[in-house]
């Protein structure tokens, strides 16, 4: 853990309008990282990620990007830091009157300076990494929701981000379909090193290839803890944590092996007051 | 430039190519027509050598399997022992899933493009007369109280397509009656008869100008909306949604739309012919034609009757549009292209039915003697 920091979110403040819906926001993620936000329902998450991609202005605080802060930078410097990013949406936003290959090529024909053969090349390239090969002629409408989904981060992959974001990609998968991008996932980070930033409540995906992350809280409005997921799950000091961690266990063994646990825990609040 | 990123050296019986320096997508990449045309089938293996490549990314990857791909295709054995650590496991991940043969069909001779598209308007051609018995059948409903519809959403409509709609009805009006007061004023001028302007606007406007003015503008304001909001519902799954409820859509995203605008634009018909008669005054005005003549003259022209006669064509053109709009909404695909072309078509359509219907009423009112 002794990478650069990448990412760097101090004092965030996040709201709409005036209604505000994180407040102290603070962490650090370092270079080549699987980051997880995660909590319940209307915790903000969603909203955390928004912001870190430039769609939400902080009511206050800053996000910086190897040490360049997103939102005090001018429009060029904002667009040579978002060069480096690549996002898969929940709904993977696919250009919907757009081929698969046109939609993994945009991205190419707009930063890039490769001849169309060398983009069809790439285009190919990616579809085949997310296991998509010869799908290019068809339309996102003719796709399944995970194939789209895979779609999408074809599109997100094409230029090789440095950081990739991720809003709830197991959202609407099956276990399977889910573990394979977990995989996959995994798999471009180690190759590529790209840092990842995934939202999730999905606690199968965050055992599985979270290093660290955060929890937060709907009715805190902010964040309660930060570490690797196990740490979390064994020793957080809030009960909700532990809760929301423990969920990954089934009940049975859980109440045999943690049994100490259980009476300690309150319902954790899941929806917004 | 190019050639310095890779060289092809023969070595026995096998070839040798040899990349290097910076395989980077924000850089460039070699033609790779003439190096591919050279591994045919008389060419028994090909080794990839990496050791020179400095920095690599995607664009490398990429093209190594475009290599393979195509050694595979010819027979020959592609060598990739030799590949930096993570492109050996990024393009295994790339071959995991086999490609999917080609699924498109080939494209038609132009003698059946032809019998598909005589079968497309066949097609459409009887669904939009479905349609149309539908929404009678809804209506059939309706009067039996059997409508799945809302009184709320009529009048939500009604208010859309009413009072919002004045400003521009208004406008457009008192226009029309300046334009239709020159255009006789100059003729009348002639015989000394200006004072006819008052009877040429007055039947100009409740006969033929307030109805089809008021038309076209509803089609383009309501037609487009209502097209645009039902394409939207289909796309987003919405109308599925009311079908697997056992709520009709034609009863409660139709009915309410099309009864809506069935008693506005009567409303704003009668309305523009008032402003027509009123924006004619103001003309008569400058040609030294006193208010009250014109106000006497109008009087002795206009009869009940003509203004019937605009009354019942925007009726009928209240119909067409509300089912134009509806019609393409309902039938338009699930994506955001869809819904334009859906708007388009139901704007289109519904003007070309306004004027075809204008023409075939006035042929109907004259074979009536109206």
């Amino acid at each position: 853990m002794d990478a650069p920091v990448h990412v760097q979110v101090e004092g965030l403040t996040l709201g709409y309008g005036e209604r505000v819906v994180l407040r102290d926001i603070h962490f650090a993620i370092r270079r080549s990282e699987v980051y997880v936000v995660m909590g319940g329902s209307g915790c903000g998450k969603s909203t955390l990620l928004r912001s870190m991609i430039g769609l939400l202005t902080p009511l206050a605080g800053r996000i910086a990007y190897s040490g360049r802060d997103y939102f005090a930078a001018g429009d060029d410097e904002q667009r040579a830091i978002r060069r480096h990013w690549g996002v898969l949406f929940q709904g993977s936003a696919l250009f919907s009157a757009m081929t698969l290959a046109e939609n993994v090529a945009l991205p190419l024909q707009m930063y890039t300076r490769l001849g169309e053969r060398a983009i069809r090349d790439v285009v190919e390239y990616k579809l085949a990494l997310v296991g998509l090969a010869g799908f290019g002629d068809y339309l996102p409408a003719e796709l399944s929701g995970g194939m789209q989904k895979r779609a999408g981060l074809a599109r997100a992959l094409a230029l090789d981000p440095d950081i990739l974001f991720f809003d709830e990609p197991s959202a609407g998968l099956d276990p399977l379909s889910a573990r394979r991008l977990d995989e996959l996932i995994l798999r471009i980070r180690d190759t590529l090193g790209s840092t990842i930033v995934i939202v999730t409540h999905e606690l199968a995906s965050i055992f599985a290839i979270a290093d660290r992350c955060l929890f937060l809280d709907a009715a805190a409005r902010s964040m309660l803890d930060e570490g690797p997921p196990s740490a979390l799950r064994d020793h957080s000091p809030h009960a909700q944590v532990r809760t929301f961690l423990n969920h990954g266990i089934p009940l049975r063994s859980l109440q045999q092996s943690h049994a100490t646990l259980i009476p300690a825990m309150p319902e954790a609040p899941e929806s917004n007051p | 430039m190019s050639e310095t990123q890779w060289q092809l050296e023969q070595d026995g019986d096998k070839l040798v190519l040899r990349f290097a320096g910076s395989w980077l997508l924000g850089g460039t990449a070699p033609a790779a027509e003439s190096l591919l045309a050279r591994l045919d089938g008389s060419v028994a293996a090909l080794v990839l050598d990496m050791s020179g490549v400095t920095h690599w990314d995607s664009l490398l990857a990429s093209t190594v399997l475009r290599l393979q791909r195509h050694c595979e295709e010819r027979g020959i054995r592609c060598d990739a022992s030799r590949l930096p650590e993570g492109l050996t496991a990024m393009l295994a991940l790339a071959n995991a899933v086999p490609a999917e043969p080609a699924a498109r069909e080939g494209l038609l001779g132009w003698g059946a493009s032809i019998l598909l598209v005589l079968r497309q308007v066949w097609l459409s051609a009887t669904r939009a007369l479905g349609f149309t018995g539908e929404v009678l059948l809804s209506l059939w409903r309706l009067l039996g109280r059997r409508a799945h519809c809302r009184a709320r959403d009529f009048w939500f409509f009604v208010g859309q397509n009413g009072p919002a709609a004045l400003g521009i009805i208004s406008l457009v009006s008192v226009l029309a009656g300046v334009i239709l007061a020159y255009l006789g004023a100059v003729q009348l001028k002639q015989f000394g008869a200006q004072v006819y302007v008052a009877n040429l606007v007055s039947i100009g406007m409740t006969r033929e100008m307030g109805a089809l003015m008021a038309g076209i503008i509803m089609a383009g304001r309501t037609g487009a909306a209502y097209a645009a909001q039902l394409a939207t519902m289909q796309a987003n799954e919405e109308v599925d949604a009311l079908n697997v409820m056992g709520i009709n859509p034609v009863d409660f995203l139709v009915l309410p739309r099309l009864l809506a605008l069935v008693l506005v634009l009567p409303l704003l018909t009668l309305y523009a012919d008032v402003l027509g008669m009123v924006g004619g005054a103001l003309i008569a005005g400058t040609m030294d034609i006193g208010l009250t003549q014109y106000i006497v003259q109008t009087q002795a022209s206009i009869s009940l009757q003509s203004l019937a006669d605009g009354l019942w064509k925007s009726l009928v053109f209240a119909w067409l549009i509300a089912q134009a709009g509806c019609y393409c909404g309902l039938q338009s695909g699930r994506s955001s292209t869809d819904v334009g072309i859906a708007t388009t078509r139901a704007v289109v359509s519904s003007l070309v039915a306004i004027i075809i219907a204008d023409s075939l009423l006035n042929v109907l009112y004259d074979r009536l003697g109206i």
